[in-house]
C-alpha cells in the first residue's frame, strides 16, 4: 500500500471516528440536560444548574466524548489538510439522518434527502484529492 | 441589520481563525509515531505545550458565544447559511494562510457541502 493510500485511509477513519465522538457527545449532553430540566434564567437557577451538571454522570460522559472528538480533530489535521479534514467532518450531518431515518422511524423530506446527498458528494469529491499537500511532516516521537 | 452583519463576521473570523490556528499548531506538533498509550501521552503533551494551540481555543470559544449571540438576535434562515459559508472561508484560509494546495475538484466539494449543509439545518427549523 502506497504512503497516499495509507494516509487517505487513516485520515477518513479518524473523521469517521470524530462524527461518532461528536455525534454521541451531543446525544449524552441533551440526554443529561433532559435529566437535569429546563434551566431557570436567574442566579440560583444558574447555580443549582451548574451544580447539577457537575453531578451528573451522563454529562461527563458527553464532555468525555467531545474531549475525544477534539483529539481526533487535532491528531487528523495533524497529518491532513485543514481543506481535507473540514468538509470531510460534515458527513456527520448525513449520518444523522440516515440514523433519524432507521432507528428514530423520523420522516424525512425532499430537501432533507438533496442535502444529504450534495454532502456525500461533496465528501466524495474532497475524499479523491490528496489528503496532505503540505510539507509539515513532523512526527512527535 | 448592522449590527447582526458584524456579528456573523465576527463569528466567521473567530471560527476560522481559531481552526486554522489549530491546524497550524497540531503541523507543528506533527503526527503521534504511533496509537501506543505513551505515544499518544507525548504527542498530547506536546499539542498543549504549542502556543498556537492555546491562541486557537479563545477564538473557538468567542466563535461558540457569539453563534449563540446570533441565534438570539437573527432568524436561523439567516445564521445558517452564514455559519455553512465557514467551510468556504475556511478553504480560502487553508489555501492562502496555511498555504495548502486546494483543487478544483476540492473546490467543487467544499461549495456542495456548504450547500448540503445550509439544506440539511435549514430543514431542521421547519
Amino acid at each position: 500500500m502506497d504512503r497516499e493510500h495509507r494516509l487517505r485511509i487513516k485520515t477518513l477513519f479518524m473523521v469517521l471516528l470524530m462524527v461518532v465522538c461528536a455525534n454521541l457527545g451531543d446525544l449524552m449532553l441533551k440526554r443529561g440536560m433532559l435529566q437535569i430540566g429546563a434551566v431557570q434564567i436567574s442566579l440560583p437557577g444558574v447555580w443549582h444548574a451548574l451544580l447539577s451538571t457537575i453531578h451528573n454522570g451522563t454529562i461527563w460522559l458527553g464532555i468525555l466524548f467531545l474531549i475525544g472528538f477534539t483529539l481526533c480533530y487535532m491528531t487528523a489535521v495533524s497529518w491532513a489538510d485543514y481543506s481535507y479534514v473540514m468538509p470531510a467532518g460534515a458527513f456527520g450531518y448525513a449520518v444523522q439522518t440516515a440514523l433519524a431515518v432507521v432507528i428514530l422511524h423520523e420522516a424525512v423530506n425532499a430537501q432533507r434527502w438533496v442535502g444529504v446527498v450534495l454532502i456525500v458528494a461533496g465528501v466524495l469529491l474532497v475524499g479523491q484529492t490528496h489528503p496532505s499537500t503540505t510539507e509539515t511532516k513532523a512526527v512527535t516521537p | 441589520m448592522i449590527k447582526v452583519g458584524l456579528m456573523l463576521v465576527f463569528f466567521i473570523c473567530c471560527s476560522t481563525g481559531g481552526e486554522i490556528a489549530m491546524t497550524h499548531g497540531m503541523k507543528q506538533v506533527g503526527e503521534p509515531a504511533s496509537f501506543r498509550p505513551m505515544a499518544l501521552i507525548r504527542f498530547i503533551g506536546k499539542a498543549v505545550r504549542n502556543g498556537w494551540v492555546w491562541s486557537a481555543i479563545p477564538l473557538l470559544a468567542a466563535s461558540f458565544y457569539s453563534l449563540l449571540i446570533l441565534l438570539s438576535w437573527a432568524p436561523l434562515s439567516v445564521v445558517i447559511p452564514a455559519s455553512a459559508f465557514n467551510y468556504v472561508v475556511g478553504t480560502f484560509g487553508a489555501k492562502y494562510l496555511l498555504k495548502e494546495q486546494v483543487s478544483v475538484k476540492r473546490w467543487m466539494g467544499v461549495v456542495m457541502v456548504c450547500i448540503g449543509v445550509t439544506l440539511v439545518l435549514l430543514t431542521g427549523q421547519n
